[in-house]
């Protein structure tokens, strides 16, 4: 049984304040399931360091190796943190294309939490409003709450961002430890009765 | 072991000159490549169907005819067979008729087609292809068999006392090979019916042709019909040849980089480490070629896609001679240490001795005449039919 929580941040730069918050948020949630007796690992995937992998397979439909490891290891994961910077408005076309490359049912089930980055707290709201139909969409096991950290929030103490990721750990966390994700069945494994096959079952 | 060519019939611009061929042009071509590979020895010429440009070949039987009575030895074959736009019952006419003129010198591949308007337009919805391959090839398969046919289905007419004209050759069928890249429902079809299950082998590492390749061998010896390596497995492959491997590097980079489907994508080299793609000398084709039997085990018959993305008809008669060269090299390395019970990939001759010895053997088993009745227990009415 996997125990292993798959942090995916789009962030571009690097340093990146979307891999931050990933890291912050992954460590807490070590923390909180540690403490509930559940210990994880925390795995963390980069996902500027695939893009070219991303563009390849877009065009090609066949993913490279590194990226077979990487949705493997999705699929494998009792939860996933996804963190997006805001571009115009919503999540980054490197971030949606990751997850529209997934194979179908992937997140389904899966514990999620939802997070993301901008310049200011005005796109606060790019969670609920186009992350969240995402993964809706994916049928994931969404955490009720979500963390937005504008540039400021990392300097600024009233922004409370350390307790708004330790809130958003605690929840996830629980999810994860109720209902935890599980392996997606190797689809060469599984065997179909062919005469339900020819029922047109 | 069956070695021998497929094509899809693409019409794409070489990308060197800027010159499209004309589709009566890559028309005659299909048949000059077709012969070129009869001559330099190989065994299986497969070639595909499409209904959409930029593909040539939407009536296959109209050109295998052709390219059966150009040549006398090789297997014409298809790459693939549409089994869920096509009505089964016409599949089920024009490949009889073809096997006839083509003295049974003809097997086929069996796949699903993945452009979505085509569908339609043969008034099919793609999101059933799977359900589709099924039931048209359940019947597919009793037209084949049973002398007078009762059918209902859910996406064909229903066929009443129906029987086919002409019955096959020799009263034994075309084998059937079932080509998926990704669908284990296709591997489970093949290995039920105990026919061939085909991987394209080219846009896929070959760990990943293993796994499909391993679901349908396991699921062969499942249904009864053998030992897993006793499966009738067939593998896609190209590659682009010269004596220099610079050379060839050279020469079949430009049209790598446009080729459809996986141009502009991949770098070549990484393709090549990726995929079973060669570019090479032939001493380096035979190497990769020879090292699919470690992926998938001993397997019967291995196809090069050789004539897409442009190359000029001119290449690709080169590279046919090339393979030819390099062609005992092949047979004699997929030869070694090949266990004797391996099957070779069956054939028109073949399928017939095979009924042959089946009829010698139930005739052995029950008496020939009934006691009472003095009947044959042959002579009963068709299973199709109703007494």
């Amino acid at each position: 049984m996997s125990n292993t929580v798959v942090v995916i941040s789009a962030g571009v730069g690097t340093p990146s304040s979307s891999h931050l918050l990933g890291e912050q948020l992954g460590k807490a949630t070590q923390r909180v399931l540690a403490a509930a007796g559940r210990p994880i690992e925390v795995q963390h995937v980069e996902l500027r360091t695939l893009a070219s992998d991303l563009a390849h397979q877009l065009v090609t439909h066949v993913p490279s190796p590194a990226l077979t490891d990487v949705y493997g290891a999705v699929g494998r994961a009792v939860g996933v943190i996804v963190v997006s910077p805001v571009f115009n408005a919503s999540y980054s076309g490197l971030f949606k294309l990751f997850f529209d490359l997934m194979d179908e049912g992937v997140m389904a089930g899966r514990p999620v939490l939802l997070s993301a980055t901008g310049g200011t707290a005005r796109h606060s709201l790019v969670i609920d409003t186009a992350i969240l139909p995402l993964f809706h969409y994916l049928k994931a096991l969404i955490s009720p709450v979500g963390v937005f950290a504008a540039t400021a929030d990392w300097g600024d103490s009233t922004s409370q961002l350390s307790s708004r990721i330790e809130s958003a750990a605690r929840e996830f966390g629980q999810l994860v430890a109720e209902r935890p994700g599980t392996p997606m069945q190797d689809e060469f494994s599984t065997e179909i009765d062919f005469a339900d096959l020819l029922r047109g079952a | 072991m069956q070695i021998g060519i497929f094509t899809v019939g693409d019409i794409t611009t070489d990308p060197t000159t800027g010159a499209t061929p004309t589709e009566h042009e890559r028309i005659k071509a299909a048949v000059a490549i077709a012969t070129k590979a009869e001559e330099v020895g190989l065994d299986v010429f497969a070639h595909g169907e499409h209904h959409n440009p930029p593909f040539h070949p939407s009536s296959p039987t109209t050109l295998l005819g052709y390219v059966a009575a150009k040549t006398d030895r090789i297997i014409l074959s298809t790459a693939t067979t549409l089994i869920t736009t096509n009505d089964p019952v016409k599949i089920a006419e024009d490949y009889s008729v073809l096997q006839h003129l083509a003295e049974g010198r003809v097997d086929l591949m069996m796949g699903r087609g993945n452009t979505g308007p085509v569908y339609p337009w043969f008034g099919k919805d793609i999101r059933d292809g799977i359900s589709l391959a099924v039931e048209n090839y359940a019947l597919l398969r009793r037209l084949w068999r049973e002398p007078v046919v009762d059918w209902e289905g859910k996406f064909r007419t229903p066929l009443q006392g129906f029987t086919l004209a002409p019955q096959p050759m020799d009263g034994v069928p075309p084998f059937v090979w079932h080509g998926s890249i990704r669908s284990p429902e296709i591997a489970e079809q093949a290995a039920f019916y105990g026919d061939g299950f085909f991987h394209n082998n080219i846009f896929w590492p070959i760990t990943h042709t293993r796994q499909m390749v391993n679901l349908y061998r396991r699921r062969w010896e499942h249904y009864g019909h053998g030992p897993a390596d006793t499966a009738i497995v067939g593998l896609g492959g190209q590659f682009f040849m010269r004596r220099n491997s610079q050379d060839a590097v050279r020469e079949f980079r430009p049209y790598f980089d446009e080729a459809p489907v996986y141009g502009h994508g991949p770098s070549m080299e990484d393709f090549m480490q990726q995929t079973p793609l060669t570019v090479g000398s032939p001493q380096q084709v035979i190497e990769r070629t020879l090292s699919f039997r470690d992926a998938v085990g001993d397997y019967q018959r291995q196809l090069f896609l050789i004539d897409h993305a442009g190359l000029p008809l001119k290449t690709v008669l080169e590279q046919l001679d090339l393979l030819g060269e390099i062609l005992p090299e092949l047979r004699k390395g997929f030869d070694q240490n090949r266990p004797a019970h391996v099957p070779e990939a069956p054939t028109h001759a073949s399928l017939v001795a095979a009924a042959e010895a089946d009829r010698v053997h139930r005739d052995e088993l029950v008496a020939a005449v009934d006691d009472v009745t003095g009947r044959s227990p042959y002579d009963t009415v068709g299973a199709g039919e109703k007494a």
